[in-house]
C-alpha cells in the first residue's frame, strides 16, 4: 500500500503570535517550527500501519519553504519513507491542495492522511478539496483507521458521537486524535533520516483564489476580579447583574 | 444573484450556529441586493423546525426530502449543494463553521473553484473588492482576507453574528437533487450519539474540568453545575486522553473552539493551548486551587480554593 502523509509546518502550540510590515506579515522571529499537530497523529497511524501491512511506504509531503526541511527530516525520523517538498509559499487551501493533488495524480496513493486543520490558518479544508480534485471521498475528522485488503474501516467524529463507516481505498482522510498517539523519534530514526530522500520540486498551479490583506491581534482582556472562596453568590450575582451571562 | 445559506441538521434540530449563518446570509443579501434562500437536506428536521429559519431573515427554503441525506454523507451532500446553488444562481455560499460543513464546503469550493474564508467573524467589506475578517492561529490572531473569485464561500464563526428572532416564516419549496450511486460509496455503518445532550460547539454557556478534578468518578460536581446552568461540559486534553470524558469534550487548540457567552474552568491550569480554543469566549471564570494558575490571567473572574469545597457552593446559590 501507498501511503501519502501531507504535513504543515506550523508556529509550536505554545507560541506568542505577532506580526511585522504594517501588520501585513506574520512575524517569523523567534518561531519554533513543528510539525502540525493533527498532522502528526496522520503521520503516526501511516507508520503503525507500515508496521502492520507489509510493502507499505510512506511518503510524506509539504507544500513550503527550504525553511520546512528541518521539520521534514522529523517525519522521516518518525518513520516515513521519503519526502517531497514542493518548494513554494503555501499561499492559499486551494493553491495547497493543488500541489497536493498533482503529486497525488503522478504517484497513485492509496491512502492520502492529513491533520482535521492545520493549526495557523485553522481551514480544515485542504483533506476535502484534494479529495474532489482526484474525485474520490474525502472524510474528515476521522478518529478510527483500519484497513484491511482493499477496504477502510473508520469512525468520523461528529457533534456529540461518532459516525462508524466503510470505504473502499483511494481516500483522503483528515485525521485527529485518538486515530494513534504521537510518536516521538528514537536514535535509529534520527540518525537514517539524514540519508532518507527528500525531493524538492516546483509548483505546477500558481492559481490562488484568496488574498492577505492584513493581521490584527485580539484586544486584552480587563483583567480578573477575584472573589473570596466563601462567596459563592456573590459570584453568581456579578454573571446575573454585571456581566449578564446567565 | 443569490445566497445560499445551508443549514446542519443535528439531533432532529436545526443548529443555532445554522441560526446565526441564516441572520447573517439575510444581511448580506440586504448588502449585495441579492436574495438569501436557506437549503435544508434530508428528513431528520421537523416542519416546526424549518419554518423557523423565517425568524431569522430569509423566506425561501429549498427543502430536499431524500432520506439518503438523513445521515451527512460529504459527497452526496457536496453534490446537492452545488446543484442548489446551480438552480438559485447563486455566487455565495454561507454555512455555519463546523466539521461536517468544512468537509461539504471544501469539495463546493472545487467544484464552484469558490474562494473560501473559514472562520468569518463579521459582514464582508464591499468597499474595495470581497473583503472578511477570520480568526487565525486557533483564535490568537485575526486575519482579512480579499475573496477575489467570482464565486464565494464564507463559513461564520459561532456568536459572531448572534440575533433576536422575529415571528416572520419561510415559505418552503421541495428541490430534488440528482444524486449517483457513487456519491453514496463510503457506506455509514453505525452511528452513535447521545441525544438530548447539549452540543459543546453550540453551547452559550460552558462548564468544563481539568486534571485538578483528579479522576473521572468527582466529575458529579461538574455535571451538577453544568446542569444548574444548562450548560454543556467540556474539559482539557488530558482529561479527554485518559479517558476521563469522551473525546468530543475535549477543547483547546487540538480540540474543540468554543465561544459561548460564559466559559467556566475549573482544575485547569491555562497552558497556551487550552487558552487558544477559549480565547473568543464573552466571559470566563476560572476556579482554581493555585493562585498563580496561568488561567487566571484570561480570565474575567476568578476564584481561588478547592474546586470540591466551592462547587457545591456555587450550585447550591444557584438553585437558591
Ligand atoms: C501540541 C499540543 C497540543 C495541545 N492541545 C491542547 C488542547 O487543545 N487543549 C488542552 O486542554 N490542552 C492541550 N495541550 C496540553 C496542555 O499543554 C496542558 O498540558 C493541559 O491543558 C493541562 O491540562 P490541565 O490544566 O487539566 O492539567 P494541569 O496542567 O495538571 O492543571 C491542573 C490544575 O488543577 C489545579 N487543581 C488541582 N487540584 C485542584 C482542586 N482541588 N481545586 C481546584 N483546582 C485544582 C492545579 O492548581 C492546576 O492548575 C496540548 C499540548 C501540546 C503539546
Ligand atoms: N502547506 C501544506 N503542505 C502539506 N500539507 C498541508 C499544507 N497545508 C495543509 N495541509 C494538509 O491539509 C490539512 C488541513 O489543512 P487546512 O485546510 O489548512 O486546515 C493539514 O492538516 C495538512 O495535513
Amino acid at each position: 500500500m501507498k501511503i501519502l502523509v501531507c504535513i504543515t509546518c506550523v508556529p509550536d502550540t505554545t507560541s506568542k503570535i505577532s506580526f511585522i510590515n504594517d501588520n501585513a506579515e506574520l512575524n517569523k522571529a523567534g518561531l519554533q517550527y513543528i510539525i502540525g499537530p493533527y498532522d502528526d497523529y496522520a503521520l503516526a497511524r501511516a507508520v503503525e500501519l507500515k508496521e502492520q501491512i507489509p510493502g507499505t511506504t510512506v511518503t510524506a509531503l509539504n507544500v513550503g519553504l527550504a525553511v520546512n526541511d528541518q521539520v521534514i527530516r522529523k517525519a522521516l525520523a518518525i518513520g516515513a519513507d521519503d519526502a517531497i517538498r514542493i518548494d513554494a509559499e503555501p499561499t492559499d487551501s486551494y493553491f495547497v491542495a493543488n500541489q497536493i493533488a498533482e503529486i497525488a495524480k503522478q504517484n497513485g496513493y492509496d491512502l492520502i492522511l492529513m491533520g482535521r486543520e492545520s493549526t495557523d490558518y485553522n481551514g480544515g479544508q485542504v483533506h476535502g478539496m484534494v479529495g474532489q480534485m482526484l474525485n474520490i471521498p474525502s472524510l474528515s475528522p476521522v478518529m478510527k483507521l483500519e484497513i484491511s485488503g482493499n477496504v477502510a474501516t473508520l469512525a468520523r467524529e461528529i457533534e456529540g458521537g461518532k459516525e462508524y463507516m466503510e470505504a473502499n481505498l483511494p481516500l483522503v482522510l483528515g485525521c485527529q486524535e485518538p486515530i494513534a498517539e504521537w510518536k516521538i523519534p528514537n536514535m535509529k530514526g534520527i540518525m537514517s533520516s539524514r540519508t532518507k530522500p527528500l525531493l524538492v520540486i516546483s509548483p505546477t498551479n500558481l492559481e490562488t483564489l484568496t488574498k492577505s490583506e492584513l493581521y490584527e491581534l485580539p484586544a486584552a482582556r480587563s483583567g480578573c476580579k477575584f472573589i473570596a472562596a466563601d462567596q459563592a453568590e456573590t459570584l453568581i450575582d456579578l454573571l446575573r447583574n454585571e456581566a449578564k451571562v446567565i | 444573484m443569490s445566497i445560499v445559506v445551508f443549514i446542519e441538521v443535528a439531533d432532529k434540530e436545526i443548529r443555532g450556529s445554522s441560526f446565526e449563518a441564516v441572520g447573517y446570509g439575510a444581511e448580506l443579501a440586504k448588502m449585495t441586493n441579492s436574495t438569501a434562500v436557506a437549503l435544508v437536506l434530508g428528513n431528520e428536521a421537523s416542519a416546526e423546525q424549518i419554518a423557523k429559519i423565517g425568524n431569522y431573515g430569509i423566506s425561501k427554503v429549498l427543502h430536499a426530502q431524500d432520506s439518503r441525506l438523513d445521515v451527512g454523507n460529504i459527497q452526496a451532500y457536496s453534490h446537492a449543494v452545488v446543484q442548489a446553488l446551480d438552480k438559485e444562481n447563486a455566487t455565495i455560499l454561507v454555512y455555519a463553521k463546523s466539521s461536517l460543513g468544512d468537509a461539504i464546503a471544501a469539495r463546493v469550493a472545487v467544484q464552484k473553484k469558490a474562494s473560501l474564508a473559514a472562520n468569518v467573524l463579521e459582514l464582508p467589506d464591499l468597499s474595495d473588492g470581497f473583503a472578511v475578517k477570520k480568526a487565525v492561529f486557533t483564535g490568537k490572531a485575526f486575519q482579512y482576507v480579499t475573496l477575489t473569485s467570482e464565486n464565494k464561500i464564507l463559513a461564520v464563526k459561532k456568536g459572531a453574528f448572534a440575533m433576536t428572532p422575529s415571528q416572520d416564516s419561510a415559505n418552503v419549496e421541495s428541490f430534488s437533487p440528482q444524486l449517483a450511486e457513487s456519491d453514496f460509496a463510503v457506506k455509514i455503518t453505525k452511528t452513535d450519539k447521545v441525544t438530548g445532550e447539549l452540543l459543546l460547539p453550540e453551547a452559550d454557556l460552558v462548564v468544563s474540568g481539568g486534571r485538578g478534578l483528579k479522576g473521572p468518578e468527582n466529575w458529579g460536581v461538574i455535571l451538577d453545575l453544568a446542569k444548574a446552568l444548562n450548560a454543556a461540559t467540556g474539559c482539557s486534553k488530558p482529561v479527554s486522553d485518559l479517558d476521563w470524558r469522551p473525546h468530543h469534550e475535549h477543547v483547546g487548540q487540538t480540540g474543540v473552539k468554543v465561544s459561548p457567552n460564559l466559559y467556566i474552568a475549573v482544575g485547569i491550569s491555562g497552558a497556551i493551548q487550552h487558552l487558544a480554543g477559549v480565547s473568543s469566549s464573552k466571559c470566563i471564570v476560572v476556579i482554581n486551587k493555585d493562585a498563580e494558575a496561568p488561567f487566571f490571567k484570561a480570565a474575567d473572574y476568578g476564584i481561588v480554593g478547592d474546586a470540591f469545597d466551592i462547587l457545591p457552593k456555587l450550585i447550591k446559590a444557584l438553585k437558591g
